[in-house]
């Protein structure tokens, strides 16, 4: 009772202005966390099991959806051409899609940052062989290489395509690209702290490289890293709906929002515009919020860009 | 999704109006590919269909299907098990070189290398002998009544070309052999090809030496391959295309309804069926008895089934619902074979049940998602529906290039299978690739391992069986056994649906071929 009696300011423009950031920002950001909020809960609120293949009857495919005329009250959404409840499915789908992008994100990262300190730190060949990778690699689109990791993964391993390993392939795919700034950034920045004294001096104690490498350098190069990462979300999850897109991606049974955007396409024709209007609204929203936030915080972050106050 | 949208439109709009240039180029596309060149290699009637415009068989279907000369003007039976074909002259292959005997010896030779994929197309065949320049015996391992249906399937190839670049041992899809002959044709056919990019496109351009009175008037065809049924639907309707086949159901009523395109649509021969695995093991359950060796549970999987559910929604009224494996108007068809055990789960679970499996099994379904008509959507509801009862069911879909190498080396516990009884339009093809063992050139297909000893008999009987009326009752007789022990659970007749634009001529047939040598365009 005091509490709330001695409070009268109100709490919002005193957060707005501790976070500082912009109303889209906090409009995109919080688009952003509704939908991972949802998608991450999926087994809770989706009305139904879509991954339950007992779960749906080929009698009520492509039901439109329940504010329209012909629509059925137990499809809000309506249902796709398997009779699958289509909000079901897009939250289980947006918990795929979302899953496989941040798991692509945690290793490109991991990766990136390895190598980018190793090569920035040594110097060398090292530095010569990893760079060469990466712009080997960087020669290539992220799209086609991606699909020529899950192509050839397909090819050894029959079991790629089943919905325990299409994303564990899924994650390689886009992560074997994606290290690539991740590790061109660290060594950028892993060459500059290099050169300064506290590195030096904890070389002249003799402390080991590795040791160097993670509790000295680390900490001051990781905050370009944590930008690139939420911009990369975005892509990670893009590029994961465009591989499920073009059918290298999850399994029909096992539909993320790439697939459920792949299967609506061939109606696209035939007037059931809802199979695919649903997941792609859903799949652009996340991208653009997740994009508006990753932008802020480039521009938060990066002092060059700031503006002075 | 937005922007591939917009540009559709406007792509739509834009070619509207500029159809009348190119009159006389057929440009059309399909959801599949070309697999090879090489007609051996492969057993796929999509690839068969495609390499006729470009090779001859000795004798060939007419526009009424029926078997007329080609390469061959003449036959007579010299003694039982031997054919005489007197052979066409002044025919030449596409790089000049002159069609004889020595080219048909050469590609049967080819054919019935145990290593061609294709070699069960001809399991009766045992050989090829020049008599002279015109004149080739064909022998058979006794009477065989169906030799011109068999050889209307096998196009010659030129043999001084395959001895120069290496190509007279067949390739094989399935083992992954290639030669110089999968990615160059030299035929006799009213058709070069031009250029032949696998998954982009293939250009043939017209031989003006070919042997016959051309009846097309097509100087060129360029194919291309589109997956996606939007897509190639949206292509059609722009104008970007003459001829899609198949045309998506979906959209069957959008096209139709759009001026300037027509819908053409018939049944087909093919028959759309699930293999079932009948090793010891299952892929899906190691180390444990196969479920599926048992009749009860292979009678449950059938009923499990709501095939009137797949025709209505899937389908769209378009399929025949089925029970037997051959189409009605393929000799060895019985209407007392053809009734589809009926839609039933409460007998689906006491059967699964009374064969000790009441909590069901585990086991994997493989699908091309590219192959058949809306293969992949059938197979999703048919994992549904088995899981209803308790066969948990993995599903698996592909494209077509992995499919069938994986199906051809025995990879699946369920898989799908779709049989026009081609080239020979004959039942004797269902019970020679797919119901008998896999020995002696049969079997080629019988990717489950079904085996019946009964069938055996029957099929062995009925390959030189000369009694047409016997020989029929035969094949009835061995597809009743199929159906009663549940060899293959067929899934419906499919459909023939192509959609063309006005102003284009072609004739379609039941066996799903593409004969453009019969198309005209305007």
């Amino acid at each position: 009772m005091k509490t709330a009696a001695s409070s009268p300011r109100p709490m919002s423009p005193s957060l707005m202005t501790r976070i500082g950031a912009p109303i889209s920002v906090m409009i995109a950001g919080a688009l952003a966390l509704l939908i991972v909020g949802c998608a991450l809960m999926a087994s809770w609120i989706a009305p139904y099991d879509p991954t339950d293949l007992a779960s749906f009857e080929l009698i009520n495919a492509e039901l439109p959806p329940a504010f329209t005329a012909e629509g059925d009250s137990h499809f809000l959404l309506g249902t796709d051409n398997q009779g699958r409840d289509l909000l079901s499915a897009m939250l289980y789908g947006a918990r795929v899609s979302i899953a496989i992008g941040g798991g692509a994100v945690l290793v490109a990262a991991t990766l990136g940052v390895i190598l980018g300190l190793l090569a920035g730190y040594f110097g060398g060949k090292v530095d010569a062989v990893i760079m060469r990778i990466a712009d080997v690699i960087l020669s290539f689109p992220t799209i086609l290489l991606a699909l020529l990791v899950s192509g050839i993964a397909r090819a050894l391993f029959p079991g790629a395509a089943t919905a325990e390993w299409a994303p564990v392939i899924l994650i390689c795919a886009i992560a074997i690209h994606e290290w690539v700034q991740y590790a061109r950034t660290v060594r950028a920045a892993t060459m500059v702290e290099t050169a300064k004294d506290y590195v030096r001096a904890a070389k002249v104690i003799g402390l080991p490289p590795s040791r160097i490498m993670l509790r000295h350098i680390l900490p001051n190069v990781m905050s370009p890293v944590l930008v690139i990462a939420t911009i990369n979300l975005a892509a990670a999850v893009l590029t994961e709906a465009t591989l499920s897109f073009l059918g290298v991606g999850m399994p029909p049974t096992y539909p993320s929002l790439g697939t459920l955007i792949r299967i609506g396409n061939e109606f696209v024709f035939s007037g059931i515009w809802w199979i695919a209007l649903f997941p792609a609204l859903t799949l652009v929203i996340l991208v653009l919020a997740v994009n508006i936030v990753g932008d802020w915080l480039r521009d938060r972050f990066n002092p060059k860009l700031r503006v002075k106050r | 999704m937005k922007p591939r949208l917009a540009l559709c439109l406007s792509v739509a709009i834009g070619a509207l109006m500029g159809f009348a240039a190119e009159a006389k180029t057929l440009r059309w596309s399909s959801p599949t590919d070309l697999t090879t060149l090489d007609p051996y290699a492969h057993t796929e009637s999509f690839t068969t269909s495609m390499l006729h415009h470009v090779f001859d068989p000795l004798v060939r279907r007419s526009r009424n299907l029926e078997l007329e000369p080609a390469l061959a003007v003449s036959w007579k039976t010299v003694r039982p098990d031997t054919w005489r074909f007197e052979l066409r002259r002044n025919v030449k292959f596409h790089n000049g070189n002159p069609f004889t005997a020595d080219d048909v010896v050469a590609s049967i030779n080819r054919l019935l290398d145990p290593g061609a994929r294709a070699r069960g197309n001809i399991s009766t065949v045992t050989g090829a002998q020049k008599v002279d320049d015109y004149t080739v015996d064909i022998t058979t391992k006794g009477p065989y009544p169906l030799l011109l249906n068999d050889l209307a399937g096998v196009y010659i190839m030129d043999k001084e070309w395959m001895e120069a670049n290496d190509a007279l041992k067949p390739g094989n899809i399935a083992t992954g052999v290639t030669t110089a002959a999968s990615s160059t044709a030299v035929g006799t056919g009213p058709f070069k090809v031009e250029s032949y990019k696998p998954d982009a496109g293939t250009v043939f351009v017209v031989n003006p030496d070919w042997w016959d009175k051309t009846q097309h008037n097509l100087d060129r065809i360029e194919f291309k391959p589109i997956k996606s049924d939007a897509t190639r639907v949206a292509a059609l309707l722009s104008g970007e295309l003459d001829l899609i086949a198949p045309a998506p159901l979906q959209d069957l009523q959008r096209i139709s309804g759009s001026s300037g395109f027509k819908v053409i649509e018939e049944p087909s021969l093919r028959l759309i069926m699930l293999s079932l695995s009948f090793r010891p093991e299952l892929k899906a359950m190691p180390g444990q008895k196969n479920p599926q060796l048992d009749l009860k549970v292979r009678q449950a999987m059938w009923h499990a089934i709501d095939f009137e559910a797949i025709k209505k929604r899937v389908m769209r009224d378009r399929s025949r619902n089925t029970g037997t494996l051959v189409a009605p108007p393929v000799p060895g068809y019985s209407k007392d074979n053809d009734k589809p055990f009926g839609y039933d789960l409460d007998k689906a679970k006491k059967l699964l049940t009374e064969a000790g499996y009441p909590n069901g099994f585990k086991t994997k379904l493989n699908c091309p998602n590219d192959r058949y008509i809306n293969d992949e959507q059938i197979c999703v509801a048919i994992a549904s529906m088995w899981t209803k009862v308790g066969i948990q069911t993995e599903l698996q879909t592909e494209s077509r290039a992995t499919y069938f190498p994986r199906q051809d080396r025995h990879e699946f516990d369920v898989s799908m299978v779709g049989w026009a009884t081609l080239p020979p339009m004959d039942g004797f093809s269902v019970l020679s690739s797919l119901l008998t063992e896999q020995k002696e050139g049969y079997g080629g297909s019988n990717s489950g391992a079904y085996s019946n000893p009964q069938i055996e008999e029957l099929t062995r009987k009925a390959a030189v069986e000369l009694d047409e009326e016997k020989r029929r009752a035969m094949l009835v007789e061995a597809l009743k056994v199929a159906r009663d022990t549940v060899a293959y659970i067929p899934v419906h007749q499919q459909p023939v649906a192509w959609a063309i634009r006005d102003g284009v001529e072609v004739p379609q047939f039941p066996d799903e071929y593409v004969r453009l040598w019969f198309a005209t365009v305007k």
